[in-house]
């Protein structure tokens, strides 16, 4: 009766499971909905949101007119002049600064003491207070602001003292600072955009979850998975096709993301900030590369862990919680700058991490590096696929509730 | 034929199945008979390789089952325990998927699954998603696709289990077709009736044992009560668990 020659079954179980997976799945509305729009697309979204936000906030603070309460102003108006000319409006005095800055009613307040006018025309030094709440970090602009006209002008004022004195205003200055940024306009971005790369994890993590769920517990769940191993087919091959649809659901919503970026960097008036941000193709196909090793170690990764679940739902806290770990080397290299060694780089995701903050700065990067990442996240991948290929083995595995 | 030789299995300290041993022929229907928990699906479950016996012997038409489980999967059509489809896939496409992963070729497989269809008198609901199925529409589904590669043995878990009358009366007619076609029939109840009706031979199982292998006439026989279910109650030493 069956009579089916045997070489025709191997070649075929990898792709049938495949392909069944990706029908089964591309039918499901909320898979579809986190794999190719909600994962891929949040991320540029909030990413646009909150870069406008803060650049929009700084610029705002460098042009707009700056509102400051001057308290004591009829006795300093030239100095008002000059702070008028750098875009401050004075305004009203307040009779309690302090809490008026503490309050945020303010972001600075400027003092001038009565006994200005006295002595300034005998040339004693005098002081104007600028009170301000330093833990608010949104007023530093304005204080810096003040700050830097009221010193210019006391400069401005000292020399003109000193030439009427028939001196030369450098007397008083024997040394000058001459100050040599050497960020480049992209390098400054980098700063910024420190947590791309964990976008992309996250990303790829949502991509292959629902099918990730899907494979053992989700399967175990509808008690489907026991009538399939019924089937002349060997576990293994079983796994592979199914990680096989992972990968792919996870690699379109990486691609998605990455298109996504590059059409939302045109957006970003990043040069308004002295920076330049390129997330065009180059900068893409070689993100692509330095992820495409962690497509396949998460989707071993994923699976392995909603092994151990009993339940659809416990499967999805599992995963959820797995979505946190690659945020360590994202948030590690934004608070701590590393120098950057060449073992580094074979480190799955601090080697994506490194790579793609490079890219970002465009330094580039190199072919060792790029080997390097892909050879150390590999072997991880393969680790990972064997290990969970082991566990599938299990006879537990299969048997439902 | 399915050749089973003193079979063990202990999951911790319980011994679910301790030295079973029968054999179920060709052109014949065996009834794998026992009150729940007596260790029939944990049988049956290594049977089809899905378990790996502690001690004892498989053989599927002469195939050791620890030395060629593919082998031996490919001569079995199971209809196991756990029966899930694939809800977003229609009835012909969970069928299909079975059959290709068993290697059938695509003229093959298209005409052994439409008469299956037709055998199975579901072809309304072939083109259907199985999700929201009734218990009826997803057992035929899951036996059309446990029997699309033709096999000569078939394994039924309970398969009447949560089906009304008319389903199971259908299911029996079919049963009694795969045995004319000359198959080898092997499926496991803790109803009694539908065992006598349908059984060309009857294992008892109770506490992983085997306590009886016999015609229904000789079991009569054998413990001198003519009705059946007084003959089981006999042999099983209690009728707990024997649904009427």
């Amino acid at each position: 009766m069956n009579t089916v020659p045997a070489k025709l079954q191997r070649t075929r179980a990898f792709l049938t499971v495949f392909l069944k997976e990706v029908k089964e799945n591309l039918r499901d509305r909320r898979t579809l909905i986190s794999a190719f729009l909600t994962g891929p697309l949040l991320g540029p979204l909030i990413f646009v949101m909150l870069i406008n936000i803060t650049l929009n906030r700084e610029l705002d603070k460098a042009e707009k007119p700056l509102p400051v309460p001057v308290i004591g102003a009829e006795y300093a108006p030239n100095l008002l002049d000059a702070l008028r000319v750098g875009g401050v409006v004075p305004g009203a005095p307040v009779a309690d600064p302090e809490k008026v800055v503490r309050k945020r009613d303010a972001d600075v307040v400027l003092r001038i003491a009565s006994d200005y006018g006295t002595a300034w025309r005998k040339g004693e030094p005098v002081q104007v207070e600028l009170i301000y709440d330093s833990s608010q970090s949104d007023a530093n602009t304005a204080v810096e602001r003040v700050t830097r006209l009221v010193e210019g002008y006391a400069r401005q004022q000292g020399a003109m003292r000193l030439v009427a004195r028939g001196l030369s205003p450098s007397t008083a200055w024997p040394l000058q600072v001459a100050k040599r940024d050497q960020a480049t306009p992209q390098s400054r971005a980098v700063l910024m955009f420190a947590m791309l790369p964990y976008f992309f994890v996250i990303t790829i993590l949502t991509g292959g979850m629902y099918l990730a769920i899907d494979l053992t517990a989700g399967e175990r769940e509808r008690q489907s998975l026991e009538p399939l191993f019924a089937n002349p087919v060997p576990r293994w091959k079983i796994l592979c096709g199914k990680l096989a649809a992972i990968c792919a659901f996870s690699t379109t919503s990486l691609l998605i993301t990455l298109v996504a970026f590059a059409v939302v960097g045109r957006f970003i008036p990043a040069e308004k900030l002295g920076m330049e941000l390129n997330l065009g193709l180059h900068f893409g196909i070689n993100a692509l590369l330095l992820m495409l090793p962690l497509v396949l170690l998460f989707a071993a990764l994923q699976s392995m862990v909603a092994a151990f679940a009993k339940s659809y739902r416990e499967a999805q806290t599992y995963l959820s919680l797995l979505m946190l770990v690659p945020i360590i080397p994202s948030l590690l290299l934004a608070v701590m700058p590393i120098k950057a060694r060449a073992w580094m780089y074979a480190v799955p995701l601090l080697g994506q991490n490194l790579g793609i903050t490079q890219l970002l700065r465009g330094d580039g990067v190199t072919a060792e590096q790029i080997g390097l990442c892909l050879a150390g996240s590999l072997m991880a991948a393969l680790i990972a696929v064997l290990v969970t290929t082991q566990l599938y083995r299990s006879e537990r595995l299969a048997i439902s509730v | 034929m399915i050749e089973v030789r003193n079979l063990h299995k202990a999951f911790g300290a319980v011994k679910a199945v301790d030295g079973v041993s029968f054999t179920a022929r060709d052109g014949e229907i065996t009834g794998l008979l026992g009150p729940n928990g007596a260790g029939k699906t944990t049988t049956l479950r290594m049977l089809y390789t899905l378990m790996t016996p502690d001690r004892g012997q498989v053989l599927v038409d002469g195939i050791d089952a620890a030395v060629d489980p593919l082998g031996v999967r490919r001569q079995l059509g199971v209809l196991p325990d756990a029966r899930g489809l694939y809800k977003r896939l229609t009835a012909r496409e969970n069928i299909d998927y079975f059959a290709r992963l068993h290697g059938l070729p695509e003229d093959l497989l298209k005409s052994r699954r439409d008469a299956l269809i037709e055998a199975l008198e579901m072809g309304d609901i072939a083109d259907r998603r199985t999700e929201g199925f009734s218990q009826g529409q997803r057992v035929k589904t899951a036996i059309a696709r446990a029997l699309v590669h033709d096999p000569r043995n078939v394994i039924l878990d309970e398969p009447t289990n949560g089906l009304d009358v008319m389903a199971t009366r259908a299911l029996r007619q079919f049963m009694a077709r795969l045995k004319s076609e000359g198959r080898c029939v092997l499926f496991s109840s803790h109803i009694m009736q539908e065992v006598a009706a349908l059984c060309d031979r009857i294992v008892v199982i109770a506490h992983g044992r085997v306590v009886a292998d016999e015609s229904p006439d000789a079991l009569r026989a054998q413990t001198g009560e003519n009705n059946l279910e007084d003959a089981f109650v006999k042999i099983i030493g209690s009728d707990e668990g024997l649904a009427a």
